[in-house]
């Protein structure tokens, strides 16, 4: 309370002198955020190795995903094969980089799914009010009501095998937490003064929506995005896992997983290194959004 | 007291019928024709015989309007018959019944050992004045969080039984055999229900009241056990109502990564053959623990806290 | 100095923040004998919340103790270890803190939290705890205390809660009691009768208080000495006559010139009010205004906050609607410009019945009404630059181009007396003083004919409120605008209105010029109200010199 008080203090004698309050956003400041945050750049660093693989996956490595060669069956991690290489002697790091694409894609169709539909229910739903939001919400309390999975698992059921189906049934199944946060957001944006004081000078009802509502609620659905992000990664491949996602041969990170399953005992890299990776993606998002959710509350 | 818990007990039939409804229109409306379906990507890949799908759409009552169907399936599931399954022949509920007794073990098990373990290290996170000890300690739930439960399961599998011999690597077998499939479902919950705990101790220890208590000389164990843990443990609360269904759901992994008989291998298989009224079922029950976890839930908040009246939800 | 009970020496305390080390006490001397009340003075961040915590070091972890002595009895309490520090909290310094709406543990019942004072520093058995913590609780002047004992801190009201805390702070009859703005949270007839009857039970105990206050006039009423703190020092001392009457310093001279409580008698800064004969700009008949509660389990569950109210707001003049929190007051405000819907009665603006005015009538009336909120820091968009916040009802109304509401934007700026530079900053980087005169820009923007200005200045310090009410009153001056001022504090009425209407319970129980009502209050209750402000009996001679 009185740190609060008194940090007071130094913003008023600023304001007085007439100095203005810099927030540290110059150049200078935002170095010195990151080299005190070196798990957050390190972060960074990882989740753009992701999405570089997932797009270029030549550029780390020239292996061929899917053909091996059977000389090189079982080979532990090494200078020639990083990851060491599988029963049917491909390379697991090759795997790995190329199965980023697909697994990357299906994390950003359910993430993109979840927001939009998410998104826009939350919206109608705590800015309409009233009846909206009543039969909204019911819909989405009962969404909140089904474990997640199973109601991914109903999904694949009901639409099949496949990448992108697995990453609808994810994305389906975060609809309703996104819908959530939107709808809190919104409820609480909207009964703030500034928003009272837009209407009362008379702003129309789609001005304080776009000029006011949104841009001050969009901040922790955001945040949950990158943390859903997070989630995604995990729930997509722990559906491939099952054996729900691409067929065989291709290289989806829970499938590579599944199959190393079998030799757990003689060649323990075929399991850990790719869990490893989707680890540390999953770490280095959840690490960002904190990140992000620190900046948005003290805005 | 009364009249609310008979309330919430209506208002928790609606949330399962809802939650029926749900289950009927992903299941049997949305692929459109769920007997092609059945037949055409089952185990069998050839039988795709026109008269044979007609004779099972007959079977399955396909044939007639679907809200015809939706209020004859409801009216069945109310008495609590969700149908047979498709690939064994058995009815639904009773395949769902002989499963459970080893689901549940193991998902009790797994948040017992998530509230104590996450709840201790929340605790001890905030109470130790040791700077390492605490970021240490902070620094384990995002960790928790960020594996993926099925790794986490083979990893434990190839250190503790694999190479030390310590416990069977799968099986339904006893005590023994609950304790690494126990634990591997257990980190995530546990990781999670230590973030939103300490986040919470973390805020109240920063209400004025508990300066209020330090101003009258309380000690700092007392301070952090006796004002600030009851009050920062709502949250909590919450997150464990949240848990139960998903530690319903993650048995699906970990019994595959287990091998362990159970809700979660039924639904695997379920799911692998497409068989849409054991999937249904399954649909229903894990949002009838929900339902049912919460509720209690909804009951011990005003005993925690006394703001909270029974008349409704906290705020 | 051995006379003293606390004798505090070039105390230093900082924070720790990201852009580094803020001081905020710099070399503090200050002395408390046994059984006096000194008053601590000081504007928000002048330090003095930190100071009264210092001394029982209950300082937030990233505060610390940079230099300096604290003496308490003999002993230096700044190189106490923590454990030896628990037996002097509570049990020889007490502290009664700022809210009392935060400040008890909400699950756990007002005995219990009593009693845990006894049971901590062994004043009295396990068995005889209970009996004795009610007999402390009617002590601190709570009605019915054995019930009270049993309730939850949420089940009470805030005057209450406080004497609650008075309770705590009390228990073990300390020697020092801190007591940092104990009252500031309540309407001003509660706070009267607790600072009473803290004034009484120290004398009762002979215990010395340190009262910190942002309010002179509390100070003026209660303490023998007075310490005034500007930015982390003691800028002035001595006995309170003294400081009052004779300032040495500057800043306490400023502080006195604009602290509204104790200038009741000040003459008003504005103009005679307008001729009275014309038609009234707004009138509201038999206003009625009903909410409904949630389903509770109390019986009633329809409250009337506006109760069949009448009023008139001419052009050009100031009318005050005065009252204690939930007489209905702002909910008044928000129905005469139709941000609320009443349940019945009528509003007429300009003529033209606005009751239930839609669409464009509806837009009509928000080109001519405008509102200044009570908290500047939350009626501005925080992503908003000041040029946005201010041409926003022009925009809203599409009047100009972008230039020439810039330029708009520019003079509205030059009009409230801040600099055309602020123009792209942030509301955050703004004091609360400047935030609240870009909102008073922007209710001006659309050249308005009323602007209801809802508690304008009471989330601001003393010295500011003064300068913004000058503003107001100049700026009427200029364009005739008319004023529907709501207010709890009387003193910040007298200065600008011409008429006040006093609001009890959803209805006005008196109306009448504004120097009428306060040399002649007929109801009780608005005499009730001018006798409870503090410093009233203080007539600072300070100002008779002046003025």
């Amino acid at each position: 309370m009185s740190q609060m008080v008194d940090e007071g203090v130094a913003a008023e004698a600023a304001v007085g002198l007439g100095v203005p309050v810099e927030k540290g956003r110059d150049g200078a400041g935002v170095v010195r955020f990151f080299l005190r945050r070196p798990g957050l750049v390190l972060s960074i660093v990882m989740v753009v190795l992701v999405v570089l693989a997932a797009f270029w996956p030549n550029l780390f490595t020239s292996r061929d995903p899917l053909t091996g060669v059977p000389a090189q069956r079982f080979q532990a991690p090494g200078g020639a094969h990083w990851f060491g290489t599988d029963e049917l002697g491909r390379d697991v790091f090759s795997r790995i980089v190329h199965g980023a694409a697909l697994s990357m894609k299906a994390t950003l169709i359910a993430v993109a799914v979840a927001i939009v539909v998410g998104g826009l229910l939350g919206l109608a739903a705590g800015f309409v009010g009233r009846w909206v939001d009543d039969v909204l919400m019911r819909a989405v309390d009962v969404l909140l009501s089904i474990p997640a999975l199973f109601l991914s698992l109903a999904l694949v059921t009901a639409l099949g095998y496949g990448t992108m189906k697995v990453a609808i049934a994810v994305g389906i199944a975060s609809v309703a937490t996104f819908a959530r946060v939107m709808r809190a957001e919104v409820l609480r944006v909207r009964q703030a003064t500034y928003v009272e004081a837009s209407r009362s000078c008379g702003t129309r009802w789609y001005g304080v929506l776009g000029r006011h509502v949104l841009p001050n609620a969009i901040g922790p659905v955001l945040v949950l995005a990158t943390l859903d992000f997070g989630t995604s990664i995990l729930a997509v491949s722990s559906l491939s896992f099952l054996g729900y996602g691409a067929p065989p041969p291709a290289p989806e990170w829970g499938t590579v997983i599944a199959a190393g399953r079998n030799y757990l005992a003689n060649a323990w890299w075929l399991t850990a290194l790719p869990g490893f990776v989707i680890a540390a993606t999953v770490l280095a998002t959840n690490r960002i959004a904190r990140a992000l959710d620190g900046e948005w509350t003290r805005r | 007291m009364r009249r609310y818990v008979i309330r919430r007990v209506v208002q928790a039939a609606g949330v399962l019928w809802a939650a029926y409804t749900v289950a009927f229109l992903v299941l049997d409306y949305l692929p459109g024709d769920p007997v092609s379906a059945m037949a055409g990507q089952g185990l069998d890949q050839t039988s795709t015989d026109p008269a044979q799908i007609a004779q099972l759409k007959h079977e399955y009552g396909f044939d007639k309007p679907v809200l015809v169907q939706y209020a004859e399936y409801l009216g069945r599931a109310v008495r609590g018959d969700f149908g047979d399954s498709v690939a064994t022949g058995r009815p639904v509920t009773s395949t769902l019944a002989d499963a459970l007794p080893a689901t549940l073990q193991l998902t009790t098990a797994a948040l017992l050992l998530a509230i104590l373990v996450g709840g201790g290290l929340a605790v001890l996170a905030t109470y130790t004045s040791m700077r390492w000890l605490r970021q240490v300690l902070l620094s384990l739930p995002p960790l928790g969080v960020s594996v993926p439960t099925f790794w986490v399961g083979l990893m434990l599998v190839e250190l503790f039984s694999f190479r030390a011999h310590l416990f069977p690597a799968f099986g339904n077998d006893g005590l023994r055999g609950l304790v690494l499939p126990a634990i591997a479902l257990a980190i995530p919950s546990g990781a999670l229900i230590s973030q939103v705990l300490a986040k919470s101790l973390l805020n109240t220890l920063n209400e004025p009241y508990v300066q209020t208590a330090r101003a009258k000389g309380a000690g700092r164990a007392r301070v952090h056990l006796r004002h600030a843990l009851r009050n920062a443990s709502l949250p909590a609360l919450t997150v464990i109502g949240v848990l139960a269904g998903q530690l319903m759901a993650n048995s699906v992994v970990i019994e595959t990564v287990f091998s362990r008989n159970g809700l979660g291998r039924v639904t695997a298989t379920a799911v692998g053959s497409q068989d849409i009224p054991v999937v249904q079922g399954v649909v229903v029950f894990g949002s009838f623990v929900f339902v049912l976890v919460n509720l209690v839930i909804d009951l011990v908040y005003p005993l925690i806290d006394p703001r909270i009246v029974v008349a409704g939800r906290p705020a | 100095m051995s006379d003293s009970l606390l004798s505090i020496n070039g105390l230093a305390v900082s924070y720790r923040t990201r852009t580094g080390r803020v001081p905020a006490v710099r070399g503090v001397d200050l002395d408390v004998r046994p059984g006096e009340i000194v008053a601590l003075v000081g504007e928000s961040g002048s330090g003095k919340s930190t100071l009264a915590h210092a001394v029982i070091r209950l300082l937030a972890d990233n505060a610390s103790i940079d230099a300096g002595r604290v003496e308490f009895d003999g002993a230096d309490l700044t190189g106490l270890s923590e454990k030896e520090l628990r037996t002097v909290r509570g049990a020889r310094i007490g502290l009664v803190p700022q809210d009392p709406g935060v400040s008890l543990n909400p699950v756990k019942r007002v005995g219990e939290q009593v009693a845990e004072v006894l049971r901590l520093h062994d004043l009295s058995t396990r068995r005889s705890t209970p009996a004795d913590a009610i007999e402390v609780l009617e002590r601190a002047g709570l009605p019915e205390p054995a019930l009270r004992a049993r309730q939850y801190p949420h089940e009470l009201s805030g005057g209450m809660r406080q004497r609650v805390l008075i309770a705590i702070a009390i228990a073990a009859r300390p020697k020092l009691i801190v007591a940092d703005e104990p009252t500031s949270a309540l309407d001003v007839t509660v706070q009267r009768r607790i600072l009473d009857h803290l004034q009484h039970l120290t004398e009762e105990l002979g215990s010395a208080v340190l009262l910190v206050t942002h309010d002179l006039g509390v100070a003026a009423d209660r303490a023998q000495r007075i310490a005034v703190m500007s930015r982390g020092r003691i800028v002035e001392s001595g006995p309170a006559r003294d400081v009052l009457d004779a300032p040495s310093d500057a800043y306490t001279r400023r502080l006195l010139a604009s602290a509204p409580s104790l200038s009741v008698a000040r003459p008003r800064t504005n103009p005679a009010a307008p001729a009275p004969a014309e038609t009234p700009l707004v009138t509201v008949e038999n206003l009625v205004k009903e909410f409904r509660l949630p389903q509770g389990a109390g019986a009633k569950r329809i409250v009337r906050a506006v109760d069949g109210i009448d009023l008139a707001v001419r052009r050009g003049e100031t009318l005050a609607l005065v009252g204690e929190s939930g007489s209905g007051k702002s909910t008044t405000a928000r129905l005469v410009l139709r941000l609320a819907q009443p349940t019945s009665g009528r509003i007429v603006f300009d003529g033209e019945d606005v009751t239930a005015a839609r669409g464009g009538r509806l837009r009509g009336l928000r080109r001519r009404a405008q509102l200044v909120y009570q908290n500047p820091y939350a009626s501005l968009d925080p992503r908003f630059s000041i040029g946005e916040v201010i041409s926003e009802p022009l925009r809203a109304f599409r009047v100009g181009d972008r230039a020439s509401r810039a330029e708009r934007a520019r003079h509205l700026l030059e009009r409230v007396a801040l600099p055309a530079s602020i123009l792209d900053r942030r509301p955050a980087e703004l004091s609360g003083g400047q935030r609240q005169r870009v909102a008073i820009a922007r209710a001006l923007a659309l050249s308005p004919d009323l602007v209801v200005c809802d508690e304008p200045v009471s989330a601001l310090d003393v010295s500011v409120q003064a300068q913004v009410l000058e503003l107001l009153a100049e700026l009427q001056a200029d364009t005739g605008v008319a004023y529907l001022l709501i207010s709890h504090d009387l003193a910040v009425v007298r200065q600008i209105a011409h008429r006040v209407a006093v609001m009890r319970a959803g209805r006005i129980v008196e109306t009448g010029a504004t120097d009428e009502l306060f040399d002649h209050p007929e109801h009780p209750y608005t005499r009730d109200l001018l006798a409870a402000i503090p410093g009233g009996g203080v007539h600072s001679r300070h100002y008779e010199e002046r003025t």
